[in-house]
């Protein structure tokens, strides 16, 4: 059988034969040009649903509100203290909870047949994930800035310079970037929004409230203690401390890093794998 | 020319379930091919590996020549793809949508505007655009969704069930634009479960039922191998029979010829539209009281049933689901009046 590819970019009715614009395989730039593209879709999506950026920026003051106004006398004697205490935690706390989005948006989108339509493009494949995934870490900036504002509002006082609060956002943005591929998973993998929003919250109240986000770890017993010290969000928690209220980094960021890492490795692959195999 | 697209052998299985058992299938370049079947029978397994989402176990897959199985990435820029569900971005506006869908497909930002305007002109959501995909109508969706699937000026277009759902004259106005698209030389492959749209469309049709061909060929050729037309006539009284059979047999020959106990006649006859004013008056004069008198000629609907039937390699049970059939009535004042199909 003869191949003849006919042109596509051609609008005339003659069209010449063999200009087709094939597309090669490793066409890293073209790669990046569609992640943008579609990174952009979240962002304009952002935009739009007004009720999205209210539970953004809504959600990090209501658990500011709530934590140390409520409790922060009890547990640290006054809500100063504990503003300063828990603040860098709500920080993480706030993107690990907005990453849940991630996972819901894929699983409408795989459902709604969206990604069939870019998936039938000449497109690289795994644009549509990267595009959304760096959409909503973006996203997360919101909600970073709704962190520190109204913080900053009720009494919160960086300790530290502008270059380590840069570095606190940088690794909290990291570990969102890696934590939203363990969502991704759950997005691509299973059949109704609905029920990726309900095992993401189920994973994200032991990871959250199960560390030094809120209370010391000393004050706990001793096999929760084993909990929160193994777990990556404690380590993410004191490193944002370090580096907005003083205290040691080092150790902590190079352990929040090497878990971030340790979440792509693993799930970046298996999302991929998974979202390549289900049609 | 290469066929635009050629399938051999095509076999899927999911799980216990042989969604596509052997599947053959060709459609020349500029064509409109109808693939029918009912539910399950495996039209949208076809059309997911036709536009590289899905893999088939094995089979191969020709889109204007190029091997669709070992080089998706070159089939995609040759083909468009309208699914069976609107797959448009409810929380974008009609214009971002391809606008979006442009750049995807690798044209520049001001082309990209250009084509996203002139095709929400030419399905006649221009007034739509800036507005949220979420509040247009199904027609207005599925249009848009049709227009997103000519973004790039595929040579390819696979419509999955176009107006499933869709009110008569958002139907009527997709119908068009598949007219237009095939006008201007583009291949199109169409799945229906309405008889009619392939009817009206197709260039040739391919029944479809558990995985295989069950039968292929134009939409008159199918027609006619259910049957030529008949002629029924009901009578008021199922006892003036025989003095019926006398009439009608004297107007329209010796053609095969059964009756009901109904008063029922049906006969096989050439040309019956011009025999019914004659018919009608013999009928008359002999005082037989006529219920009802009509040309009926086969549907594709009959052929579809023909051919699906219970014991032609068709499990009992499926559910075509198809409109009754059709019936010409023609009553003895207009039966001069030739029909229109």
């Amino acid at each position: 059988m003869t191949t003849t590819i006919r042109p596509t970019e051609d609008t005339s009715t003659h069209k010449p034969e063999g200009t087709a614009h094939v597309p090669r395989k490793s066409d890293a730039s073209a790669m990046v040009r569609h992640t943008l593209t579609l990174t952009w879709r979240s962002l304009v999506k952002l935009k739009k649903q007004s009720e999205q950026l209210i539970d953004l920026t809504l959600q990090p003051i209501l658990f500011l509100v709530m934590f140390v106004y409520l409790f922060g006398g009890a547990i640290e004697g006054s809500t100063h203290d504990y503003l300063q205490f828990v603040l860098p935690g709500v920080l993480v706390q706030t993107v690990v909870f907005a990453s849940v989005g991630t996972g819901v948006g894929l699983c409408t989108d795989m459902s709604t047949g969206v990604f069939d339509r870019f998936r039938s493009l000449p497109i690289s494949r795994i644009a549509p994930l990267t595009g959304t995934v760096l959409g909503d870490v973006l996203r997360f900036l919101v909600a970073v800035a709704s962190v520190f504002v109204f913080g900053t509002i009720i009494g919160f006082r960086f300790q530290t310079n502008v270059f380590a609060v840069a570095a606190a956002v940088g690794l909290v943005m990291l570990f969102a970037f890696a934590f939203c591929w363990v969502v991704a998973l759950l997005g691509v993998t299973m059949k109704q929004p609905r029920s990726v929003q309900g095992v993401s919250f189920l994973m994200m109240f032991p990871l959250t409230f199960g560390s030094n986000l809120f209370a010391k770890t000393s004050t706990m017993p001793g096999w929760l203690q084993a909990w929160v010290k193994v777990n990556p969000i404690t380590a993410v928690t004191n490193a944002s401390r370090g580096l907005l209220t003083g205290g040691p980094v080092a150790h902590h960021a190079t352990v929040a890093v090497i878990w971030a890492f340790a979440l792509m490795v693993v799930f970046i692959p298996l999302t991929l794998r998974q979202y390549n195999r289900r049609v | 020319m290469p066929d635009a697209i050629a399938v051999e052998a095509l076999h899927k299985r999911y799980g216990d379930v042989q969604a596509l058992d052997g599947l053959d299938l060709t459609v020349e370049q500029g064509a409109v091919m109808g693939l029918l079947g009912p539910n399950g029978a495996g039209k949208t397994t076809v059309v997911r590996i036709l536009a590289t989402l899905l893999r088939p176990d094995s089979g191969s897959v020709r889109v204007c020549g190029v091997d669709a199985l070992r080089e998706p990435e070159r089939v995609r820029p040759l083909i468009g793809l309208t699914g069976q569900y609107a797959a448009v971005d409810e929380k974008l506006t009609g214009f971002e949508n391809l606008r979006m869908l442009a750049r995807l497909a690798r044209r520049g930002r001001t082309e990209s505007r250009d084509r996203a305007d002139e095709l929400l002109a030419e399905f006649g959501l221009a007034d739509a655009a800036g507005r949220l995909v979420r509040t247009y109508s199904g027609g207005m969706r599925r249009r848009l969704d049709l227009a997103a699937g000519l973004i790039a000026r595929p040579e390819v277009i696979f419509l999955d069930e176009p107006t499933t759902g869709l009110d008569p004259r958002s139907r009527t106005a997709i119908w068009k634009v598949v007219a237009d698209l095939s006008a201007a030389g583009t291949t199109v492959l169409l799945t229906t479960q309405y008889l009619e749209e392939a009817d009206r469309l197709a260039h040739t049709v391919v029944v479809v039922d558990h995985g295989t061909v069950i039968g292929r060929g134009t939409p008159q050729e199918l027609k006619d191998r259910v049957g030529g037309e008949r002629l029924e006539v009901r009578l008021q009284d199922a006892g003036q029979y025989e003095r019926a059979e006398r009439v009608i047999r004297g107007v329209v020959g010796d053609g095969p010829c059964s009756h009901d106990d109904e008063g029922r006649i049906s006969v096989a006859v050439a040309g019956g539209a011009m025999l019914m004013p004659e018919l009608a008056r013999e009928l008359h004069a002999a005082q037989v009281v006529v219920a009802d008198l009509a040309v009926r000629r086969p549907t594709l609907d009959d052929a579809f049933f023909a051919l699906t039937e219970p014991g032609e390699g068709s499990i009992s049970g499926a559910d075509p689901a198809p409109a009754p059939p059709e019936a010409e009535h023609v009553t003895a004042v207009t039966a001069g009046r030739t029909d229109q199909r």
